[in-house]
């Protein structure tokens, strides 16, 4: 943390806290159309395994540059995209908070995703951590930027739903 | 080990491979030998590309059929590969991805190689004195230069890297031949390479379905929209099927359309979404590249362990690595060229967005591949049906055809005896 940095408010950190929880819920929920509408308009999201980001290699195993991106990530989601369906539990824990001297947040949290098939096991299926930046967006929290840094080393088979 | 569990009465339907035995893709003897056979003798496998390792002592561990290896940059500017393996009690020596370094050295004896894989150190080799005894000690007769690590043979061919356990093995550019060899030219011309990062995955289905894929031009046009929709791949399109000689290696060569509708090719289709709009289509902001010279893609099969990607501006190796007969680590490198501006870099990242675990035309093969396998467990006798385009083998004109996969099936019986 930097020393310097104003201090969050508490009030901002339970917000902060609420739109993790939002989030998780709105993807586990398999709310998907809704996705879209945490990003500001000109957002960045990018899940990249961890190897890349740590070689400083800019391959991301998805990587988009505005919300209209995300909602073309929808469409092929629950239109185009083949797929054995599954549902998936967030588990986000850790939020590092600290205030963005540009204005907003820049948020650190750890994240497991599980997956459960129908008539399966449950799995780890990804486990990782956030490293984002949070705007008040007319009001609204909302990512300007998410990347999802994953330690798994092998994705197994496919990656269909955000994470 | 070529004494197979039972005796294989495999029905191929009058040797023209227009059948493929389900128990080819789920019998453990058969793998065994697929092993043996295909990737440790008589073939090249992929190890790398020569821009992951660019600086003397740099360092990848990788792997060849069942069998880790490391791919080391020398300081002649040569490679080597050996096999990751201590020759002394067979510890896997080497825990890095990558790294860099001027000698292996086994964590367990410290027995030390240098780049090469030539023993170098052992310790108490000579003994150990105490007093005026030497303890212990190698036996006289004991040679560092018998006992070095499993050193292969290598090549490089325009920035790529191949490696055999079998030093026999025919030159790479006879064993790719030159049908198949012009297509590897055409994207690996001695340009230097840059690379763009990994891509790993684990797919759960035998590794011959992925090479299955790769030379099956009659599924991209009906599983994935993308292709259908955007015109990037699909049935009505300028093609070549391109074989080689032994029907082994292929490149699936095609031009893209404007995509839309057309009664051949979308009527009935339902991945063919014709009212499909892109919220943000910089994801297909395709640029012609002059070294095209026409195609807008080629997939090339070079077999048993690599696959080459040019997909428009989107360029990949991907790696076939077995883990037994039902399940497979595929590990994409994407890549530019030196010469490539920020612009070109963008767009080939861009464009990364449809290929890979999570990609547009990409994550579906992986979820078939998995669905296939759990049909072939089902059962230990039955065969798929392989007919598109007829029953013959060899190369075509057009991507209507499933001739690639009985081609190289044709290749398989002979080496496999099967």
């Amino acid at each position: 943390m930097n020393a310097t940095a104003p201090a969050v408010s508490l009030d901002d950190r339970l917000r902060i806290e609420d739109l993790y929880a939002a989030y998780a819920a709105c993807l586990d929920d398999r709310r998907f159309e809704e996705w879209p509408d945490f990003f500001t308009d000109d957002c960045s999201y990018r899940i990249v395994p961890r190897e890349n980001y740590d070689r400083g290699l800019p391959l991301a195993t998805l990587s988009f540059e505005s919300k209209g991106m995300l909602r073309d990530r929808v469409y092929a989601v629950t239109e185009t995209l083949f797929h054995e369906p599954y549902y998936t539990r967030h588990i986000v824990s850790g939020l590092l908070v600290r205030a963005d001297e540009g204005g907003g947040f820049r948020v650190q949290a750890n994240y497991v995703v599980i997956r459960t098939k129908a008539g399966a096991l449950s799995e780890v299926y990804n486990a990782g951590r956030y490293v984002d930046r949070i705007v008040d967006d007319a009001g609204a929290l909302r990512f300007r930027e998410k990347v999802c840094v994953f330690d798994s080393e092998l994705i197994p088979n496919s990656l269909i739903y955000p994470i | 080990m070529d004494t197979l569990s039972r005796p294989l009465e495999l029905d191929w339907e009058t040797g023209a491979c227009a059948r493929v035995p389900y128990r080819l893709y789920t019998d453990a003897a058969i793998y065994e030998r697929e092993l043996d056979r295909l990737f440790y003798r008589n073939h090249w496998c992929y190890v790398g590309l020569t821009a992951e390792v660019p600086k003397t002592g740099d360092f990848k561990r990788t792997r060849i059929g069942a069998r880790e290896v490391v791919v080391t940059r020398l300081k002649d500017g040569g490679f080597s590969v050996v096999e990751n393996r201590c020759a002394h009690r067979g510890v896997q020596f080497c825990q890095k991805t990558f790294g860099t370094t001027k000698t292996f050295v086994c964590p367990y004896h410290q027995w030390s190689y240098d780049l090469k894989g030539n023993l170098i150190g052992v310790p108490f080799r000579k003994g150990v004195r105490q007093g005026d005894v030497v303890n212990g000690g190698m036996p006289d007769d004991f040679e560092l230069a018998s006992h070095g690590l499993t050193q292969l043979a290598v090549e490089v061919w325009n920035g790529v890297i191949f490696a055999s356990f079998d030093h026999d093995v025919e030159p790479l550019r006879d064993f790719v031949g030159p049908e198949v060899g012009a297509y590897f030219e055409r994207v690996f011309d001695g340009r230097e390479l840059t690379l763009l990062g990994y891509s790993r995955q684990r797919i759960p289905g035998n590794w011959k379905l992925m090479q299955e894929n790769i030379k099956d031009p009659y599924h991209p046009g009906l599983l994935h929209t993308w292709f259908v929709t955007f015109g990037l791949w699909r049935a009505d399109q300028q093609s070549q099927m391109i074989v080689d000689a032994r029907g082994r290696h292929a490149a699936m060569v095609s031009r893209k359309n404007d995509g839309g509708r057309s009664d051949a090719v979308t009527s009935g289709v339902t991945s063919f979404k014709e009212n499909m709009v892109l919220h943000d289509d910089r994801v297909l902001d395709v640029v012609v590249e002059p070294w095209w010279n026409g195609p807008t893609v080629t997939m090339l099969t070079l077999f048993p362990s690599l696959i080459v990607q040019q997909q428009v501006n989107s360029l990949s190796t991907r790696h076939i690595q077995p883990n037994g007969t039902d399940s497979f680590d595929f590990v994409w490198t994407h890549f530019g060229f030196a010469g490539d501006d920020a612009e070109m870099t963008r767009r080939r990242l861009r464009q990364a967005n449809l290929f890979g675990p999570a990609g547009y035309v990409s994550a579906d093969d992986g979820e078939v591949i998995e669905f296939s396998q759990r049909g072939y467990a089902q059962h230990a006798d039955l065969a798929t049906v392989c007919e598109l385009g007829g029953r013959g083998q060899g190369g075509a004109d057009h991507n209507v055809t499933e001739v690639l996969i009985r081609s190289m099936y044709g290749y398989y019986r002979e080496v496999m005896e099967l």
